[in-house]
């Protein structure tokens, strides 16, 4: 291009002076670097020394792990289908692989700007998640059922934050244009719900859940415990997720909502082809964030009972047999839940960037 | 038809639909409620306050046995629950602000240690964190194996021990004898020309005076610290720090910290150029200009995000059930599983954590009025 502004010089040190100025820049900027440099070194070694140089890594020598060795990475290659399946019929392990391959192809494929209109984002959404159901439960096509009381481990996981991020959003939706409704009675009492989500902790809500619905509901209306949590955490994601739309749905220049006024749209058509689609894009790091935080939350439903990836890593530390191995299991799911986490949120800051730059 | 297009009209019957369906929905929920109350025999009524509980609480900042009442059971979850969430406020302000001025700093080897923090302890769950440090503290070597820092502090797995002070009535009235007469002294030489040292001055004096007073006018018999000292398979004296107390607090501390450390980041970053420039203009030195210009502002900038956060951590203890420590949740629950008296408990357990963090957010409030810039900005 013809017009590219031009830059002003870089303003080049050479080598030395640009080491002085990034890490000496004064005594105590001196002493900071070389002590942190030195803590640093030390941990990097330590970590390598017992993660790889001195690890035990298959169970044909599991007798060695804690005589003076490092890492007994033998427990991931023994239990390692136990905290990624759960109870999950191990002959049928492969489906529960497959399925979690759909949902974490469906949030990459949601990643892509192709995919981002109103109506192909929840389609997308809803057809992997069916996949996701029907691959673990089977039941079909000469599929043997699998109940979901026995699915378990990281599909698990990864189905409780599907479900509440399908549904809760869903909800977040309804709260949200409830809350910004000329409708006195409803607006208020919506955003009295919101208010009281929003000040409770997860946990109480997802105990809630499992020991008062019970007690307030009649038996044919129960449900599984597993779905009476995922519709708890779910509004409990909508509380957050609402007003994260909310303040999207403000954002909106009032000028179009009066030209769609001027143009008699009906409610409906301004709200699908006007607000949400904007008030989605103007808040999409935000809406990234939540999901981060969610799937990290889902890890909460170990406490009320449920058989997920962190539940089962704590089964094999309880075993017995693995008792001494904890730091593996936990760092195994660390790993786990990092990859999922910081995967998410790195694709949020290239969001944030790109729409900084005006891309979106 | 007409009336079905006015739009008035219209609305109104959509709420008063609203408005029955919330209310056949509470209202068949305490039908089918009581029904199941009555067929289950679960007793109802807030009677059970002034029962004896009958189990005991595994850490309790007041006096507690199985034979106290719900009421005082409850108040120890609470006051739990309120000593390890603004403890770990604390902390975890004061690290953030430490991995914030780190990123900040414009040293290579800061900024990356900070960030490598952040992504690390803000990418893994909380739960997971505490069960870890849980299990790292229960597996540290028992009591006679107990890691020691020069035989005052013991690290075993029956927790932290630390010497605490063990003043006596008399002792406590010594000290605030030297502290008057410090504070006398400090507002005599208001006037003075000395007044720029007035307060390194009187600090050193009110020391000085406090340990002549304790040591001439103590009685020699008793010692001034309680000192933990190993007695067969426990630890007598001192001041101990259960595993369960210390995994939640560590955990949340270092989760919390990632978090308020980006919130304060934040914070400095939104702080004009400008005014900093002015201030090393002015021939202050780095660190006066972090504290008497950058900080202040930024302080302003994050409070609302800040107090959030301090919501946030708030509720987070009540992973503290997972490992075992009495935090109010877990108080509720095991009081719902022994009494059975779960509607009231539940509301108990909601109105708890709504007054904490409306307080939270109402004494955040006050500060952020005070706070405000005065005048025109």
């Amino acid at each position: 291009m013809s017009n590219t502004k031009r830059q002003p010089p870089a303003h080049k040190l050479n080598w030395y002076a640009s080491l002085r100025k990034d890490y000496f820049a004064g005594p105590f900027d001196t002493f900071c670097t070389l002590v942190l440099g030195l803590l640093i070194g030390w941990l990097l070694f330590r970590l390598l020394d017992w993660g790889i140089i001195k690890a035990v890594w298959s169970t044909e020598h599991k007798d060695l792990c804690g005589y003076e060795t490092g890492a007994c990475w033998a427990v991931i290659q023994d239990r390692g289908r136990l905290i990624l399946f759960g109870l999950f019929p191990y002959a049928e392990q492969w489906r529960s692989t497959l399925a979690c391959l759909v949902i974490i192809a469906t949030m990459g494929l949601s990643c892509l700007p192709v995919f981002w209109t109103i109506r192909r984002l929840p389609l997308l959404w809803i057809s992997g998640f069916s996949i996701f159901v029907g691959l673990m439960r089977g039941g079909f096509w000469g599929l043997s059922l699998v109940t979901s009381e026995q699915w378990g481990g990281l599909s698990l996981t990864i189905f409780i934050f599907a479900s509440v991020f399908i549904f809760g959003m869903g909800l977040a939706v309804v709260f949200a244009l409830a809350r910004q409704s000329n409708m006195v009675v409803i607006a208020k009492g919506i955003g009295l719900l919101i208010d009281l989500l929003r000040s409770l902790p997860l946990l109480t809500l997802l105990f809630a859940a499992a020991v008062i619905i019970p007690l307030l509901t009649p038996d044919w209306l129960q449900g599984s415990k597993l779905m009476r949590v995922i519709i708890a955490f779910s509004f409990f994601f909508a509380a957050y997720q609402a007003e994260i739309i909310r303040a999207g749905l403000q954002s909106i220049p009032s000028g179009q909502n009066e030209a769609a006024n001027a143009l008699a749209m009906p409610y409906w058509s301004k709200v699908i082809d006007i607000q949400l689609p904007q008030a989605f894009r103007n808040t999409l790091p935000s809406t990234i964030n939540q999901a981060v935080i969610t799937f990290k939350e889902t890890s909460i439903v170990t406490i009320i009972g449920f058989f997920e990836v962190m539940a089962s890593g704590n089964a094999v530390i309880g075993s017995g047999e693995w008792t001494q191995q904890f730091v593996e299991v936990y760092v195994f799911l660390a790993v786990i839940y990092f990859i999922f986490v910081f995967g998410l949120s790195r694709y949020g800051a290239w969001l944030e960037t790109r729409m900084r730059l005006g891309h979106v | 038809m007409q009336f079905l297009t006015s739009q008035k009209i219209r609305q109104f019957i959509f709420q008063a639909t609203f408005l029955i369906v919330i209310f056949g929905v509470i209202l068949a929920a305490y039908f089918v409620g009581q029904k199941n109350i009555v067929d289950q025999g679960i007793a109802t009524g807030f009677d059970f306050l002034t029962t004896t509980t009958g189990w005991p609480i595994s850490f309790s900042l007041i006096d507690y046995s199985p034979r106290s009442t719900y009421t005082t059971a409850l108040f120890i979850g609470l006051l739990n629950t309120l000593l390890v969430g603004l403890l770990t406020i604390f902390f975890a302000t004061l690290l953030g602000l430490v991995l914030a001025l780190m990123r900040v700093s414009g040293n290579k080897m800061m900024m990356l240690v900070g960030t490598a923090y952040v992504e690390i302890f803000r990418n893994i769950p909380v739960i997971l964190q505490v069960f870890f440090w849980y299990s790292i503290l229960t597996h540290l070597p028992g009591v006679r194996d107990a890691y020691s820092i020069f035989d005052i502090i013991y690290l075993s797995n029956r927790g932290f021990m630390f010497p605490i002070p063990a003043f006596s009535a008399g002792d406590i009235g010594l000290l605030l004898l030297a502290l008057g007469v410090a504070v006398i002294g400090y507002f005599l030489l208001r006037q003075s020309n000395l007044k720029a040292w007035r307060l390194p001055l009187f600090g050193s004096a009110f020391l000085m005076l406090a340990s002549f007073l304790l040591i001439s006018g103590h009685p020699p018999e008793t010692p001034l610290f309680s000192i933990p000292e190993a007695r067969g398979l426990r630890f007598v004296g001192g001041l101990a720090l259960k595993p369960e107390f210390t995994a939640l607090l560590i955990g949340l501390t270092l989760f919390g910290t990632s978090y308020i450390g980006e919130i304060i980041r934040g914070g400095l970053l939104s702080v004009d150029r400008g005014r900093l420039e002015a201030g090393a203009a002015l021939g202050l030195t780095p660190f006066q200009i972090n504290r008497l210009i950058r900080i202040p502002l930024a302080f302003r900038a994050m409070l609302p995000a800040l107090a959030n956060q301090f919501v946030w951590l708030m509720k987070a203890t009540t992973v503290g059930i997972a490992i075992g420590f009495p935090d109010y949740f877990a108080i509720i629950s095991t009081s719902i599983n022994q009494s059975g008296q779960t509607l009231e408990l539940l509301a108990f357990l909601m109105l708890g954590f709504i007054v904490i963090n409306y307080s939270i957010s109402f004494l955040m409030n006050v500060l952020n009025a005070r706070l405000r810039l005065k005048g025109k900005s």
